[in-house]
C-alpha cells in the first residue's frame, strides 16, 4: 500500500469582485491531481510558476481544505479532517518551506523553534526534549552551541538546515519540501540536498520535493511529476522522464534548462507566451490552447485522465502534446 | 578606436561602503576587460560583490555611504570612476546601459510604459512626441511585445514578469548603448521565460552590436551565452577565462567546488554531490589573504592567510588569484 494516495485533488479559490464582494469566478490553482507515494521515495514536482505546485504541498499538509478529491495517508482519509483529527496526523507529515528567513520566528531561539513541535504533541519532558533538540541539531549538522542563537545570527544554509531539523523533529514518514533550496547560494545547495539525502536514507522518509530548478528535481527525485495549470501532464521514472520525454510541455520545459556546459550550447524550441492564468483556464487541454495547436479543440471534448504509455510513465492523452 | 581594443577596462577598482561598523569594501581591487561586441559574465555568489561592481560602473552606488576608492574604469577613452556626475548622467542611459533583476521594483508603477520610455528617449535626444511614439513602438516591437500600440498604455502591473522584463530590455536599449550591463536579468523569471529572455538579449545584441556584461549566479545560463567569464568570490576575481576554457579547465579550487556541486542531468539520481563546505563568508569576515582559504579543505598558512596571492595570468588569457594552496 503506498504512504499517499491523492485522487482528483481540486483546490478552488473564490476570485471575488463587485460592491459586495461575491464570488465571480474561481481560480482552479489545483484541478483534479491524481498520483500516489510509497515509503520512502521522492516525487518530484515540476512546472512554471503559477501551475499549482505549492497549492498541491499545501493541500496536502492540510494547510488548505481542498474543494474537491481525495488525500489519502496511510489508507486514512485525511481530505476534510478536523483539526482535532488531523493532530496526531501531523506528526507523520511535515513541511519544509522555500525561504528560511520566512518560515522560521524571528523572536524565538532555534531552541524554541525546534521544541515546539514536541510541545504541542505533549511528548516528553523538559530535560528529553532538551536532549532531542541536541540530537536533532547534529543531525543537520549544526552546533550545539545554535540553540540559544536566533535565526538572524545563521546564514541562509544553516538557517535552512534548522528548517529541516525541524521538520524531522517527530520523525515524520512524509515532507513536503516546497523548493527548499532556490533561496540558498550555489556552493550550498548541495550541501542541503546532500543532507536531504542522507535523512532519507536514515529515516526511510518519502518526499513530495516541488521545485523549479529540474536538474535539482531529477537528482533528488525518483519519479517526476510536471505539471501544467493545476494538472498534471506527465509523470514518469525520473530518468525515463529525461530522456524520453512525451508531452510537448515537458519537451519545451526540459529544453530550457540551460546547461552549465558551453559545448552543448543548442538552438531551442522556444515556448511562446507566458503561463496562463488558471481563473477560467481553456477547456481541453491548456497548453495546447497557449501553443494554438491545430488539433487542440479535439482535446476538449476528450477525458483527459493520465494514460500509461509504457511501465510506470504516465502522460496526458492529447492529440496536441502527445 | 579599432575593433581589437575592450570597450571596457577595469584596473583595481575597489568600491566600499561606510557603515555604523566602519568601512566596509565590497569590491577589492577587481581587474578585467570587456571584449567588444562579446558578452562578458560575472558570476558568483550572494554578497560576492558582482551587483556592486556593475553599480560602480554605472556609478549608481547608493550616496553617500557607497564610493569608489580607487583604480579605474576605462571606457571608450574615459575613466568612468572619475567622471563628473554631469557627465556621467550623459553618458549612462546612452552609452551605458542597465537592466535589474526585479523589473517589478525597477519599473516606476505609477507611470504608463509609454512614459518612462519616452522619458528615458527625451533625456538624451531632442525630438517631437510623433517621434517618441514611433521610436518607442519600433523599440517595443523589437523585444517581441505583442500590440506594442496598446501596451503604451498600461502600467507595469498589468504585465506579467516576462513582459515587465521586455519593457525594461526596451528602455536599455532604447537609444542604441554600446555597453549593456544586465544583472541577473532573469533570476526571477520561469526557465522557459529566462530563456526566451536570453535569446532575445543575444538576437539584439548581435543586432546592434552591443557589448553584454551579464552577471548571474547561475553557472548554466553562463554557459550557454558567456564568451569570457569572471568568477567572483568574496569581493575579488578568483578566475578570469573563455567560457570554453574556464569550463573544460577551471583551476582555482572555487570555481572547480562550484562546477562540482551543480547536480547534472547525466548525474545519476539521488547520489552524494559533491559540495563546498562551509558559508559564504560575509563582508565583515573578508581576510587579507586567500579568501577561500577556510572552505578549500585544504591547509594554509599563515602567510597564505595574510597575504593576497597576486592575480596572474597562466595561460593566454586566462587569469587566475594564483594562491599556491587553491591552485594546484
Amino acid at each position: 500500500m503506498s504512504l499517499l494516495t491523492v485522487q482528483n485533488l481540486q483546490q478552488h479559490f473564490p476570485v471575488r469582485g463587485g460592491l459586495l464582494r461575491r464570488s465571480v469566478a474561481s481560480c482552479k490553482a489545483v484541478d483534479g491531481v491524481s498520483f500516489s507515494l510509497g515509503a520512502g521515495e521522492t516525487l518530484g514536482l515540476v512546472g512554471e510558476s503559477g501551475c499549482g505546485k505549492t497549492t498541491l504541498g499545501k493541500a496536502i499538509v492540510r494547510l488548505l481544505n481542498p474543494t474537491a478529491g481525495s488525500i489519502q495517508f496511510e489508507g486514512q482519509d485525511i481530505t476534510h479532517a478536523s483539526m482535532g483529527t488531523l493532530r496526531p496526523m501531523r506528526r507523520h507529515i511535515q513541511m519544509i518551506f522555500q525561504d528560511p528567513a520566512e518560515s522560521l520566528n524571528p523572536r524565538h531561539t532555534v531552541r524554541d523553534i525546534l521544541e515546539e513541535p514536541f510541545i504541542v504533541q505533549k511528548i516528553g519532558t523538559k530535560e528529553e526534549r532538551k536532549q532531542w533538540v541536541a540530537d536533532l541539531l547534529d543531525k543537520v549538522g549544526l552546533s550545539a552551541a545554535s540553540a540559544d542563537r536566533f535565526p538572524f545570527e545563521f546564514s541562509g544554509g544553516q538557517r535552512q538546515r534548522i528548517g529541516i531539523a525541524r521538520a524531522i523533529a517527530l520523525k515524520p514518514k512524509l515532507i513536503v519540501c516546497d523548493e527548499p533550496v532556490s533561496a540558498l547560494d550555489v556552493s550550498v545547495q548541495s550541501q542541503v540536498l546532500n543532507l536531504l539525502l542522507e535523512l532519507q536514507r536514515d529515516m526511510g522518509l518519502s518526499y513530495l520535493f516541488i521545485a523549479h530548478g529540474l536538474n535539482v528535481v531529477k537528482h533528488m527525485s525518483d519519479r517526476v511529476a510536471v505539471m501544467y495549470l493545476g494538472k498534471i501532464v506527465e509523470l514518469a521514472p525520473a530518468t525515463e522522464l529525461y530522456q524520453n520525454p512525451r508531452h510537448a510541455y515537458t519537451k519545451a520545459l526540459l529544453d530550457a534548462i540551460p546547461i552549465a556546459d558551453p559545448t552543448q550550447r543548442r538552438t531551442r524550441q522556444l515556448l511562446r507566451g507566458d503561463v496562463p492564468s488558471p481563473i477560467n483556464p481553456p477547456p481541453g487541454c491548456a497548453f495546447g490552447h497557449r501553443m494554438k495547436h491545430p488539433k487542440w479543440e479535439e482535446s476538449v471534448k476528450m477525458d483527459l485522465t493520465l494514460k500509461e504509455v509504457s511501465p510506470g510513465h504516465f502522460v496526458q492523452p492529447c492529440p496536441c502534446c502527445t | 578606436m579599432s575593433s581589437t581594443t575592450p570597450i571596457l577596462e577595469v584596473r583595481d577598482l575597489v568600491t566600499a561602503f561606510d557603515t555604523d561598523a566602519g568601512r566596509m569594501t565590497a569590491v577589492d581591487g577587481i581587474r578585467f576587460d570587456v571584449p567588444r561586441g562579446k558578452t562578458f559574465g560575472i558570476v558568483g555568489e550572494s554578497g560576492c560583490g558582482k551587483s556592486v561592481t556593475a553599480f560602480s560602473i554605472t556609478r549608481l552606488l547608493p550616496q553617500p555611504h557607497g564610493q569608489i576608492l580607487g583604480g579605474s574604469i576605462h571606457f571608450e577613452g574615459r575613466d568612468l570612476a572619475s567622471l563628473p556626475i554631469k557627465e556621467m548622467q550623459q553618458v549612462r542611459g546612452r552609452d551605458v546601459s542597465m537592466i535589474f533583476q526585479e523589473p517589478m521594483t525597477a519599473l516606476n508603477p505609477v507611470q504608463t510604459v509609454g512614459r518612462q520610455l519616452a522619458e528615458a528617449i527625451l533625456l538624451h535626444t531632442q525630438c517631437s512626441l510623433a517621434e517618441v511614439q514611433a521610436r518607442s513602438i519600433d523599440m517595443m516591437k523589437k523585444v517581441r511585445i505583442p500590440a506594442p500600440e496598446q501596451r503604451l498604455n498600461e502600467y507595469p502591473h498589468q504585465l506579467s514578469g516576462g513582459m515587465r522584463q521586455r519593457v525594461m530590455i526596451a528602455m536599455a536599449l532604447i537609444n542604441k548603448p554600446k555597453l549593456l550591463i544586465a544583472d541577473e536579468p532573469t533570476t526571477a523569471l520561469d526557465v522557459t521565460v529566462q530563456a526566451q529572455i536570453l535569446e532575445l538579449i543575444a538576437d539584439l545584441q548581435k543586432e546592434m552590436g552591443m557589448s553584454v556584461i551579464l552577471i548571474t549566479h547561475d553557472l548554466g545560463v553562463i554557459a550557454q551565452v558567456c564568451d569570457e567569464v569572471a568568477v567572483m568570490y568574496a569581493g575579488r576575481i578568483v578566475e578570469r577565462a573563455e567560457a570554453h576554457e574556464l569550463f573544460a579547465k577551471p583551476r582555482h579550487a572555487y570555481t572547480q567546488g562550484l562546477l562540482e556541486s551543480i547536480p547534472r542531468l547525466d548525474s545519476t539520481p539521488k547520489t552524494k554531490l559533491k559540495a563546498i563546505q562551509g558559508n559564504v563568508p560575509g563582508i565583515a569576515d573578508f581576510k587579507p589573504g586567500c579568501r577561500f582559504a577556510g572552505r578549500s579543505g585544504r591547509e594554509h598558512s599563515t602567510a597564505h592567510l595574510n597575504t593576497r596571492p597576486p592575480f596572474v595570468e597562466i595561460s593566454t588569457n586566462h587569469w587566475v588569484e594564483n594562491c599556491p594552496i587553491c591552485v594546484a
